[in-house]
């Protein structure tokens, strides 16, 4: 599988990366080198092999519903690049 | 011999019988930051103050008859480790002059311990990177040189490179360092120090920066496979604010490096006697296995038959959890925005993410996306999964029948900061021993073991099961004792 | 009964399928320790975990679970003792870790079924697909700035179940009757309290239209509807707008639309470019999500009982199927009547809610929650009749002073004096007088007209204001006429 500008882009748009044209023939180049080193992948049989998604602990343990957090909408906040009073603040969004 | 030259446990002895004073010894080191740090940008914020005062507090509580397992020492910690009111970037733009007014569990665990922390050290940005190349603050020095070729700057290895040359510089007694592919044991063998990434689920997350989550874990590097094993029992420990944490006991890890390894059997796959690897490097290899032999172990010959394919899962894997996880540096909570006067959410979505992250960190995600896009999905991260399952149960079968297994842990030493960057996949093989134990969850020592011809360290690892770093510990401390690492890297405190 | 809209060409058969986001009743979030109260300070309730902060891990709230599997059960439906957290990545405003974690392959309660009661009295199974847990988002104020938006993450990871239906619902009743016996169920329950305004409680309407006996034709989602008069509303409007395309030659797109209440109509919602890529994967902060049968069953043994069950109950006990409807229909409602009817003729008590309490409320505009007779005192206003201190028509005047006063029966029985009259005595004597002062009628009565002895009964009555006691006074006139 390999990638043309197209897809490039769209990958980069679902990202939310900001691509200059210049960019997007060099990325596929790097992409598609590393797609088709990973392709090699496709020869391992897999069949019946239940897939392995991570280690440590093998089931969640549960939390009390119990409040204890929260209250600290000043420490929230304190990072905000742009804030209005206790709401961060974000160019308007048309639904 | 200054204070900068004090193992990590020589220290603790030498605090305990008031040879030396936690002040002393964060001040000589802070001295050598001061001096050498400008060359070798190991650490990207130094809290003198902050250090000075802990010292301070930690002095008087040993006065006072309370003192902690780590009562005084000073210390790095990688910037990937959130720390309540100092400055945490990852390496990385988009972090701007972000200050968590949290503490990650590891390093809290530290500090709860007696432990001094000297500043923040460099990585590759977001910990995604071999060469410590890729952060935001440039890149940092191996302390070590060429003896043929004194000029050329080499790379100390990534992503806990700051960590590596931190300590290898005697910059630090000790640091703390993650580990998703190799992020520890290969800078620690690039920098001629001991590293241990822990079994998964055995160190806290909460509060590290997350890179890969089902594969980072964080773990110490130091100059001595001991000093490993008396940070590892402080950091490590179950944690309720990590879904992923496992309640099992710590134990005492440095007890472990005493036991010797007679009786145990080791492991050695005939899968890493990998093509182009240098003849030195299997040298080094049978040499250690020869080394353990001489000490009463057995060595056997294991088949790990996917190893080959763990490189390839792995940059499956890591970069579809990191786009997920860096999803949220997004410029409107914290960090760096970036937005023209007519810029729309997404605009700025896209500029912030585009100024924050540099290529390596924007490859990655987009690697990331692509391969959990629609259609893709089974046939790369679906498809990634199952093999690690097969990783896993070449390891499970592997220990049916040895202890430990004991590798080379890199396939070169330390290279130049010019070489190997054009293309990314002759990066990433750097970590090709080492990034099987991560997609199994087990844990990895790097045991300095040896010079090449340039003069420059060559490491061994040690995998074991899960949960029994006791026996990595003790096969590495059995290494390390033959190997009778002496050798300094050229830029130390104190040499120049 | 087959509901059809009829087009130009034809009738045409409505088909509709709900996505149900109830918010589930918990002290603290899904995955952090803040609040979920409604109505606080913007970002007061909100913890690092749930604002996305870097390093910050969830850990699962088990009451939530506990919660699911509760619904799960009373939507009678398959508990799954392993499911999964998946993330769904996409970036908005108000996500702010730029996924939402949600089950998306194996969600903690597989199928189900609910059953729906329709105004001709008939009832309908509904499909449950399934049920899922998943955090909500936050919440953005649009109108507050001229060129911003401001972001308020107290909703932020407060867990939310989705209930999603089968397609089973034919008509705008249908989708209407299933969202409030949906509500219902949670409230009874006691999983989500059902409070539409509040957002508790919201519906995604999946609509399409087809010519009878035709398969499916293309759904649109019509997003956030927040009442059940609305979805009912949206269902026809949506089936409308679709008819109509179809009709003109045209093709129905799918898409997700917004409902208008105050135009009745549903418009395409901005579509937002890339919103089906969500790249769904494990989430790896969170291992799987593995159950104890027996925790499963411990729950079971512990739930309260259902609208079903508790109507079946209410006319076994001698209700008529609608009045024991009615009484289920809130909760409240069935606890106030259960209150009264105790230890006393149920029916007589239903006739008592539903009659003069329902108005009392309606006229004081009230609610059952906060009713204008305690149901304690409604209790002992009928045993005042029953032990015969109040007649029916003293005890619906004494209802009325509790209405207005809040005080007890026995204090207005006292204060206004409206005991009635049980002396066997003076009531004979009141009626002798009646009899003496209409000898004419008396006559007449003893002549044949017996209809004449209401009259007397009547005048007794009114000799007595009213207090006497009906039987006593029957009894009295009857003997003396005898
Ligand atoms: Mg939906
Ligand atoms: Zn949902």
């Amino acid at each position: 599988m390999s990638l043309d500008t197209e897809t490039v882009r769209r990958v980069a748009s679902l990202a939310r990366i900001h691509l200059e044209e210049a960019e997007v023939a060099r990325l596929q180049g790097e992409l598609n080198g590393i797609l088709a080193w990973i392709e090699q992948l496709q020869a391992v049989d897999t069949s019946g092999v239940e897939p392995m998604a991570g280690g440590g602990a093998t089931r969640l343990r549960m939390r009390e519903d119990v409040v204890t957090d929260g209250g600290i909408a000043e420490a929230v906040l304190a990072n905000a690049p742009d804030r209005a009073g206790d709401y961060f603040a974000v160019p308007k969004v048309v639904e | 011999m200054q204070p900068t030259d004090f193992s990590l446990r020589g220290a603790i002895e030498a605090l305990n019988e008031g040879l030396v004073s936690s002040v002393e010894l964060t001040r000589a080191h802070l001295e050598a930051i001061e001096a050498l740090n400008p060359r070798l940008n190991a650490y990207v914020t130094v809290s003198a103050e902050q250090a000075l005062a802990q010292a301070k507090a930690s002095d008087e509580r040993r006065a006072e008859g309370i003192a902690g397992p780590l009562e005084g020492i000073p210390l790095a910690i990688k910037d990937l480790f959130c720390t309540a009111g100092t400055r945490t970037t990852a390496g990385s733009r988009i972090l701007g002059n972000f200050v968590p007014p949290y503490e990650s569990t590891v390093s809290g665990n530290l500090l709860r311990d007696g432990a001094v922390f000297l500043g923040k050290v460099n990585l590759d940005e977001f910990a995604m990177g071999s060469s410590n190349t890729t952060s935001a603050f440039g890149p940092v020095e191996n302390p070590w040189s060429r003896a043929n070729d004194p000029d050329t700057r080499l790379v100390p290895g990534g992503s806990s490179g700051g960590s590596a040359a931190a300590v290898a510089a005697r910059l630090a007694l000790g640091a703390t360092a993650t580990d998703t592919g190799g992020s520890i044991r290969q800078p620690a063998a690039f920098c001629g120090i001991a590293g241990i990434k822990p079994t998964y689920g055995r160190c806290s997350r909460f509060g590290i920066i997350a890179f890969a989550s089902s594969l980072d874990q964080a773990g110490p590097v130091a100059r001595s496979v001991e000093d490993c094993a008396i940070l590892l029992r402080s950091m490590a420990g179950f944690d309720p604010k990590d879904s992923t944490s496992v309640d099992v006991p710590v134990p005492d890890f440095a007890a472990a490096c005493a036991r010797g390894v007679r009786g145990l059997r080791i492991g050695v796959p005939r899968e890493y006697r990998l093509e182009g690897i240098p003849a030195e490097i299997e040298r080094l290899w049978d040499q250690g296995l020869q080394w353990l032999r001489d000490q009463g172990a057995e060595t056997v010959e294991i088949n790990l038959p996917h190893t080959r394919y763990a490189l390839p899962t792995y940059y499956i894997v890591a970069p579809a959890e990191a786009s997920s996880n860096l999803a949220r540096y997004d410029g409107v909570r914290y960090g760096l925005r970036e937005a023209a006067p007519d810029s729309d959410l997404r605009d700025l979505y896209e500029r912030t993410r585009a100024a924050g992250f540099g290529p390596e960190v924007r490859r990655r995600i987009m690697i990331g996306t692509y391969v959990l896009s629609a259609g893709y999905y089974d046939a790369y991260y679906l498809k990634a999964q199952k093999i690690r399952a097969l990783i896993k149960r070449d390891f499970d079968q592997a220990f049916q029948g040895v202890d430990a297994i004991v590798t080379p842990a890199t396939p070169s030493a330390a290279f130049g900061m010019d070489e190997k960057q054009d293309d990314p996949v002759t990066m990433y093989l750097n970590d090709v021993f080492t990034v099987t134990a991560n997609l199994a969850g087990l844990p990895g020592l790097a045991v300095p073991a040896g010079l090449d011809a340039q003069g420059l360290p060559l490491g061994l690892q040690v995998i074991g099961r899960a949960f029994d770093e006791e026996t990595v510990f003790t096969v590495g401390a059995a290494l390390e004792t033959a190997a009778d690492f002496r050798a300094v890297p050229g830029l130390r405190a104190g040499a120049v | 009964m087959s509901f059809t809209l009829e087009g130009r060409s034809g009738p045409w058969e409505i088909v509709v399928g709900l996505e149900v986001h109830a918010q589930v009743t918990s002290e603290a979030k899904l995955f952090s320790g803040a609040a979920t109260a409604f109505g606080a300070a913007p970002n007061s309730q909100v913890s690092f975990v749930d604002a996305g902060f870097p390093g910050m891990l969830p850990v699962i709230n088990g009451e939530c679970v506990a919660q699911a599997v509760r619904t799960g059960l009373g939507l009678k439906a398959q508990i799954n003792l392993w499911s999964r957290f998946d993330r769904k990545n996409y970036f908005y405003a108000d996500l702010p870790q730029g996924y939402q974690i949600s089950q998306y392959a194996h969600p903690i309660v597989g199928e189900g079924r609910i059953e729906i009661e329709l105004q001709d009295g008939s009832t309908k199974t509904i499909g449950i697909t399934r049920l899922h847990l998943e955090q909500d988002a936050g919440k953005s104020l649009h109108d507050q700035h001229p060129g911003k938006s401001y972001i308020d993450l107290n909703r932020s990871g407060v867990a939310l179940m989705e209930i999603v239906s089968e397609p089973d619902m034919r008509s705008p009743e249908e989708a209407g009757a299933y969202l409030t016996k949906l509500r219902q169920i949670l409230r009874y329950l006691g999983t989500c309290d059902g409070n539409m305004d509040e957002g508790s409680l919201r519906a995604d309407v999946n609509v399409s239209v087809r010519r009878p006996g035709e398969g499916y034709r293309t759904r649109c989602e019509v997003k956030n509807v927040n009442s059940i008069r609305f979805v009912m509303q949206a269902v026809e409007a949506e089936a409308r707008r679709q008819i109509e395309v179809w009709e003109e030659g045209g093709t129905v797109e799918q898409e997700t639309r917004l409902f208008e209440p105050a135009r009745g109509i549903t418009r395409s919602m901005r579509s937002k470019e890339d919103a089906h890529d969500y790249r769904y994967f494990p989430d790896p902060d969170l291992p799987p999500l593995v159950l104890e049968a027996s925790w499963v069953e411990r729950l079971k043994a512990s739930l309260p009982e259902l609208p079903d069950e508790r109507r079946a109950r209410y006319v076994a006990m001698g209700l008529s199927p609608y009045d024991a409807h009615v009484l289920t229909l809130e909760k409240e409602t069935a606890a106030y009547f259960e209150a009264v009817a105790k230890g006393r003729d149920a029916k007589i008590a239903a006739n008592w809610v539903m009659g003069d309490l329902f108005a009392a409320i309606n006229r004081t505009r009230t609610s059952i929650a906060a009713p204008p007779v305690k149901a304690e005192h409604l209790g002992v206003l009928l045993d005042l009749m029953q032990d015969g201190t109040l007649s029916g028509k003293l005890a619906k005047e004494v209802f009325e002073a509790m209405v207005e006063t809040g005080k007890s029966p026995g204090a207005i029985v006292e204060e206004r004096g409206l005991r009635q009259v049980t002396d066997a005595g003076a009531i004979k004597r009141i009626a002798a007088g009646v009899l003496e002062a209409n000898a004419g009628k008396v006559a007449e009565y003893k002549a044949g007209k017996e209809k004449l002895f209401g009259f007397f009964v009547g005048q007794t009555m009114k000799a007595m204001q009213g207090k006497g006691n009906p039987a006593l006074v029957n009894e009295a006139v009857k003997k003396l006429l005898g």
